[in-house]
């Protein structure tokens, strides 16, 4: 008996469904696993994960909430890894993004909220674009691996945040806590809904960003020039040189726009969820984002629905925390754990394996003899 | 500065380069053999709670640091698993691997938060330790740092010298003609990931058996990322990692010596040092390449590409 293996000719179908159900399982069952090391109930805590996030109405709310950040930096992540760019920095970028928000809202708070909105996302993405920007000129200019510069820019901005927060920004009336200020009301992402009159929970306007950034996101792959020149240049650096294709023009792109929408991100949760900046915006959506892009292989609508998932996963951590007393890097072992999965059971999507009986080598021979 | 402080500060260098110094010789084993391994930092965060617990169990500080590397092979026994039996993406299976690994190290360490060790103690090397100036920065540390001073020649050896070394490069290199060659390039690769593992897991068990006697959380913090950033700067040469995790040692040392006197200086802007010195490494080490035209052969060819299955 030998493994043969074969690359597909066509895709597989329903069939890629079951290899995702499949690779999940297998990580939700090496989670159960290591509850049960930790000496909790293992599948009580499954359910419990699983009640917590998807079980009432405003853990689904919680969810979405969670989501908007995460579909915005999986998005920005997802386009740089279309042409092989390995930005891992969205984490930086969020902070650059809160940063530069929080300046504007600081430093203007007499404008009218039609002003000061815009000029805050307008310096939140200028400062993740350029944060974003900084390993792509270094890749392109000297051959630096953008991986490891952009990771290392994550911790940089995480401490750049830090360090104004706990210094030059700290709200004096904040007791020592290392906060600024509140926002003015102006510079403050409204609740959905008292607007529209329904019981949203902590659903904001910043939602809208989304469908934008998304919509966006499809057109620009999809219908433009560049988007197929992008598309191309997947195929790596050698490649779309020989084929003429701007491709440093391109890593500068998707390094900008990918850190522009970290940034957004970053602007969004300090001025809708926080309301300040304080160190606590940064809860690993960058890191959650490149493990969306890469489970929804890149892929607008899946992103938008892993997004979702995982941001409900999220919540359901935080209910199993609760209740169980379980440490919250239990989420993140979820995450790794299902990354490693899928990347593992992508392998059948592009693969065949069958089972063959290997033929007694004597009557192989005599069969060649015959022939 | 007088000189007992210099002496001080040159220690504590070499106590902050040796965990690092494993974790760079483990990926440069790991990339030798041509896989891309991304997640040392995942690979430290978990072997420093192997080898912490175990040592904490057993109360054997040897037995914790073979359970730091052997928990380290392990885990990047995964990475290999994952790279090639199922051909997944090097980049994204480490990232993954780094995420599972930190968190892991998290979420069994939690409870264990606080509580100390016995770990490794310095102790003095006879006769050596007199020497002037070398004796003090060099022998007397612990055991795990004189550990490390075998580690670059034993890597050095192991590539340079040996029909195995042979093999793992041409693997790193040309998995075909290395496959043409007789060898198994499949077999040598998951040895090169899963010693490098080992040599990673060793960086790990340093920073909770050694360099802490105390578990806490986010011990690694960054020293992996900064092993695999170390690999190109030394051009994929032992005896240079050793100079580029003295560096690191240093600026660690130096920033925590900083910290202790109380400066003016806010402690974010110092944390940032060993992170900002990473990237102007890189700079270095990539404007360097270019300018010797070196860059393309000093990596191995076949990084980060996997072995497609015939047929």
């Amino acid at each position: 008996m030998i493994l043969k293996i074969r690359k597909r000719e066509e895709s597989l179908g329903w069939g890629v469904l079951v290899v995702y159900l499949g690779a999940l399982a297998l990580a939700l069952a090496v989670c159960a696993i290591l509850l049960a090391l930790a000496g909790k109930p293992a599948l009580e805590g499954l359910v419990i994960l699983f009640r917590g996030a998807f079980g009432q109405s405003y853990s689904l709310l919680d969810a979405l909430v969670k989501a908007i950040p995460i579909f915005l930096c999986a998005l920005g992540v997802a386009l740089s890894f279309r042409m092989q760019i390995w930005n891992i920095g969205a984490e930086g970028q969020f902070a650059l993004g809160a940063v530069g928000a929080t300046f504007v809202a600081l430093s203007f708070p007499g404008l009218p909220a039609l002003a000061l909105m815009p000029l805050m996302f307008l310096a939140a993405m200028l400062a993740g674009g350029a944060w974003g920007l900084i390993p792509a000129v270094l890749r392109l200019r000297l051959g630096v691996s953008e991986i490891i510069s952009s990771l290392m820019l994550n911790y940089i901005g995480i401490l750049v945040l830090e360090y104004l927060v706990f210094g030059a920004w700290k709200d004096p009336a904040s007791f020592g806590f290392p906060m600024t200020a509140e926002f003015v009301p102006a510079g403050q992402i409204a609740h959905m809904g008292p607007t529209l009159g329904l019981s949203l929970g902590k659903l904001h306007w910043g939602l809208l960003a989304c469908p934008l950034a998304g919509v966006a996101y499809s057109v620009f792959l999809s219908r433009t020039r560049l988007g197929f020149e992008l598309a191309a240049c997947g195929e790596g650096e050698r490649v779309a040189r020989y084929a003429q294709l701007p491709y440093g023009f391109l890593v500068l792109l998707v390094m900008g726009l990918g850190g522009g929408l970290a940034g957004l991100a970053g602007c969004i949760e300090s001025s809708a969820t926080l309301g300040r900046l304080q160190p606590t915006v940064m809860a690993g959506y960058g890191y959650t984002a490149i493990v969306v892009a890469w489970l929804a292989r890149l892929k607008p609508w899946p992103i938008a629905f892993t997004s979702f998932l995982l941001a409900a996963l999220r919540v359901g951590v935080e209910v199993l925390q609760l209740e169980l007393q379980i440490p919250a890097a239990f989420g993140q072992i979820m995450e790794g754990a299902i990354l490693l999965c899928v990347i593992a059971g992508q392998f059948f999507l592009s693969y065949s394996v069958t089972l063959k009986r290997s033929r007694p080598v004597a009557a192989a021979a005599s069969k060649g003899e015959r022939a | 500065m007088s000189p007992e402080l210099i002496i001080a500060l040159l220690a504590a260098a070499v106590q902050g380069a040796a965990p690092i110094l494993f974790a760079t010789l483990g990926e440069m084993l790991s990339e030798k053999a041509g896989v891309l391994n991304l997640g040392v930092e995942g690979v430290m965060a978990l072997s420093a709670f192997a080898a912490f617990i175990v040592c904490h169990l057993t109360g054997s500080a040897v037995l914790g640091l073979f359970a730091g590397g052997f928990a380290g092979a392990l885990l990047c026994g995964l990475h290999a698993l994952v790279c090639q039996v199922f051909l997944g993406n090097q980049v994204v299976s480490g990232l993954a691997l780094t995420i599972f690994g930190v968190g892991l190290s998290d979420f069994l360490g939690t409870p264990y938060v606080g509580v100390g060790t016995e770990g490794f103690r310095q102790f003095a090397v006879p006769l050596l330790s007199h020497l002037p100036m070398l004796g003090p920065v060099l022998f007397r540390q612990d055991a795990m740092v004189y550990l490390v001073y075998c580690a670059p020649v034993a890597v050095w050896f192991l590539l340079n010298r040996t029909s195995l070394g042979l093999g793992l490069r041409a693997t790193g290199e040309m998995p075909a003609a290395a496959a043409a060659a007789g060898l198994n390039p499949q077999r040598l690769r998951a040895f090169g990931v899963m010693a490098g593992g080992f040599l990673c897991g060793l960086g790990g068990a340093y920073l909770s058996l050694a360099h802490t006697h105390l578990w806490s959380t986010g011990l690694s913090g960054g020293r992996g990322w900064v092993a695999v950033a170390l690999v190109i700067f030394a051009f994929w040469r032992p005896g240079r990692a050793v100079i580029g995790a003295l560096l690191f040692g240093g600026v660690m040392a130096f920033q925590l010596r900083l910290q202790a006197e109380g400066t003016n200086v806010p402690s974010s802007l110092l944390l940032m040092l060993p992170y900002a010195l990473t990237v102007i490494v890189l700079v270095f080490s990539a404007a360097r390449a270019k300018y010797l035209k070196t860059g393309h052969s000093a990596a191995p060819a076949a990084l980060g590409v996997n072995i497609e299955p015939e047929g």
